[in-house]
């Protein structure tokens, strides 16, 4: 089955901006979360369609690496989210605005 | 023995005394800072006696003992190398003697200061540096004891460091020194310019062998290496600091502001002579400063009231006889007058110093009197200072003093002027400060009059001793009319002075000239005691000086006020730099580079309280502006790819 480069394109950018949009948009955090992670595999869709129009193995490799970070990186930013539950009750990003002087 | 162990010691002793001393008490201070001092003595009399001894069978050479190199850069090369010859030896010899007996002296004097320890580590400090002085074999270690002896001027003028005064004199007596030695600094880098060494025979070599060579540059040495003398050894125009010194404690005034340190100048004056000699004008700008000062201090010193004050002046007049002796070629008669000083000022300091002893801290001639009933030894022993001083024969200040005027006579009968009219006034103010202090009724209070007594013998075996000295000290220089080889000073001293041609010379006296001049410079001196002994002695006490301030109440007011040199300098040099620090301090300083730094503070604080309205704490506000900085960054790619 050969999917043009022009379709996995389309649905990477489809997908890019439904997770910024999800991003910018939602308050709780783990649907901000999701939606970074929804960024992320857009980012490793295109990747992959990339490096089947070029050819050869590589870019699916990277993308794979990838995909194991990501897999650690939730782990850590759920854990924070249990974190801080624990002393706010609450997870809504408008809620927890700690970052600041 | 090295003679490294020489400065070493009384080193050693001043890290004793200061670091120990305040934990081990008085005995252990006593023991080590006089016993180091003793010490070096004893060593330094080791070396010198067979050396001198060498001397006089003709084997002058100087011997010279290198402890490695100091300082090598280019062709330039420096050791810390010590030396002996008959100038360091003479030298030597008074300084450790004299040093020693008053190290004894301040036990007896100090004994009851809560400084103890302090005192005698400074002493020792000075000792060191002193012997680091007169012993170096080059310039720059001359210049280590130089800078050292003036450090330890400047600790124990404001030993007292809680008296205002004090503080105020120690801190004026190392800025005025710090002038001269800026002078004999910049004399240190000309001579390494010229000669590119600093070592003291391969200097004096050098000139000697072509001195047609070097004399046009020896004026501007020799000029820098004067001022240098000018400041240590308070000569017109930095002599100010001197009789200011004298907030020091007394056994300190007799030992640094006496009888060494403030000679050093003239010792390197005498040491470098072949400079000296090469330069006319140079030895005529240190004869008419020795000549001034000789005769100004003098005058200020017949109107002192406070015991010290008169002393110090006459140091300073004393110290211009010897500059005067060096300005008319005279140098080993300088030198003389330099040793048969130490004896018989260092004697008259440790006097007063017994006097103000007795008196519980008096000083001012107006309340003593009669004191030579109470004080006899002490009386005495003044008594050999005074006439020793005056230029009565027989005691050494004559054969000096004499020596002097004749050497002067020889080359200007207006220097010898200066010199015989100051020789009259130093007769006067030494004679009118015995009769004051010692004879008639005593002045001061009951209390002051119960409390009279003879000082320890800690202080009295040091005057007696000095006073034997002052007494006798003065034969080793008999004139030349006794007969030629009857001066043994000359005889040992001569070397120092080597042949140079073209060089100045010193004029020669007829015989009859000599003795007429001998004759005169006696008649003056009893004439001045003459004078003394009719205004402040017998019935009339007083009341010819009373007549003669009230014919000429400006002149007194004047001389009383030492002609207002200290009032021209402050106005002169002191506020015009107060003024100007003050406009460094508050226009450059305060303004210009603290504004500046304030200004930088000033705009990262602004950046900061601006951008800081950014930092929401809010992710979304971040991830919004990630997204809005993602969007430029690559709108300006696609427009420079566009390009």
């Amino acid at each position: 089955m050969n999917v043009p480069l022009r379709d996995v394109l389309v649905l990477s950018v489809a997908l890019f901006s439904l997770g910024l949009c999800g991003a910018l948009l939602r308050r709780n955090a783990i649907t901000i979360f999701l939606s970074i992670e929804l960024m992320l595999n857009a980012a490793n869709l295109a990747i992959v369609g990339f490096a089947s129009r070029v050819g050869g193995y590589s870019g699916q490799i990277v993308v794979f690496f990838a995909i194991v970070v990501a897999a650690a990186e939730a782990a850590v930013g759920l854990a924070i989210f249990v974190a801080v539950f624990r002393h706010h009750e609450t997870i809504d990003v408008n809620k927890t605005n700690l970052l600041k002087w | 023995m090295p003679l490294l162990l020489l400065p070493l010691l009384p080193l050693a002793g001043f890290l004793l005394c200061g670091l120990l001393g305040k934990r081990l008490g008085k005995t252990f201070v006593t023991v080590c800072g006089v016993g180091s001092v003793a010490l070096t003595t004893v060593l330094a009399y080791v070396r010198l006696v067979p050396y001198v001894a060498g001397v006089f069978s003709g084997h002058a050479a100087p011997i010279l003992e290198r402890y490695g190199s100091w300082i090598r850069a280019g062709n330039v090369s420096i050791d810390f190398a010590l030396r002996l010859d008959p100038l360091s030896a003479l030298m030597l010899s008074f300084v450790t003697f004299v040093g020693f007996l008053i190290h004894v002296y301040s036990v007896g004097y100090m004994h009851a200061d809560t400084g103890y320890g302090r005192y005698f580590a400074y002493l020792n400090l000075f000792m060191a540096a002193m012997l680091t002085l007169i012993l170096a074999a080059n310039f720059l270690v001359l210049f280590v004891g130089w800078e050292g002896v003036g450090l330890c001027s400047y600790l124990l003028i404001a030993f007292d460091y809680l008296k205002e005064s004090s503080a105020r004199a120690g801190r004026k007596a190392f800025v005025a020194n710090r002038v001269g030695d800026f002078g004999f600094l910049i004399g240190l880098f000309l001579i390494l310019g010229v000669f590119g060494t600093l070592e003291f025979d391969r200097l004096f070599s050098a000139v000697a062998a072509s001195p047609g060579r070097y004399a046009p540059a020896m004026t501007a040495i020799a000029l820098c290496l004067f001022v240098g003398a000018c400041g240590k050894s308070a000569q017109i125009p930095l002599y100010v600091w001197l009789p200011d010194a004298m907030a020091g404690p007394t056994p300190v005034s007799a030992l640094i502001h006496a009888a060494t340190m403030v000679t050093a100048g003239v010792y390197v004056v005498a040491r470098s002579n072949v400079f000296f000699r090469l330069s006319p004008s140079a030895m005529a700008v240190v004869a008419i400063v020795g000549g001034a000062t000789a005769l100004f201090a003098a005058i200020i010193g017949t109107a002192q009231n406070d015991i010290k004050k008169v002393l110090a002046y006459s140091t300073v007049s004393q110290l211009g006889y010897m500059f005067l002796a060096c300005g008319v070629g005279a140098f080993v008669a300088g030198m003389f007058h330099v040793m048969t000083h130490a004896f018989f000022k260092a004697l008259l300091f440790l006097g007063s110093g017994s006097v103000i002893h007795a008196m519980g801290g008096e000083q001012d001639m107006r309340r003593m009197g009669g004191l030579r009933r109470a004080l006899p030894v002490t009386f005495w022993t003044f008594l050999a200072g005074t006439l020793a001083l005056a230029g009565i024969p027989i005691w050494a200040g004559f054969f000096s003093k004499d020596e002097i005027l004749g050497a002067a006579f020889a080359k200007s009968p207006g220097l010898w002027l200066v010199g015989f009219v100051a020789a009259g006034l130093t007769s006067f103010y030494m004679f009118r400060l015995v009769y004051r202090t010692f004879f008639g009724e005593f002045r001061g209070t009951d209390d002051q009059k119960h409390h009279l007594h003879e000082s320890p013998a800690s202080m009295t075996v040091p005057l007696v001793v000095l006073a034997v000295l002052s007494t006798f000290g003065g034969l080793v220089g008999l004139p030349a009319i006794v007969g030629p080889r009857a001066n043994l000073f000359h005889r040992f001293l001569d070397p120092i002075v080597p042949p140079l041609s073209g060089g100045f010379e010193p004029g020669e006296l007829s015989r009859g000239l000599e003795i007429g001049l001998i004759a005169a410079s006696v008649a003056i001196a009893l004439a001045g005691w003459l004078i003394a002994r009719v205004c402040y002695a017998g019935d009339r006490s007083g009341s010819l000086p009373e007549r003669f301030v009230r014919a000429v109440p400006g002149l007194h007011r004047v001389v009383e006020n030492k002609f207002f040199v200290d009032e021209i300098y402050d106005f002169l040099i002191y506020r015009p730099f107060r003024a100007l620090a003050r406009f460094f301090w508050k226009a450059i300083d305060t303004l210009v580079i603290d504004g500046l730094i304030n200004a930088g503070a000033f705009v990262v604080e602004l950046s900061g309280d601006l951008l800081r309205f950014f930092t929401t704490g809010n992710v979304r506000n971040y991830a919004l502006t990630f997204l809005l900085g993602i969007v430029g960054l690559l709108a300006w790619l696609g427009w420079m790819g566009a390009r």
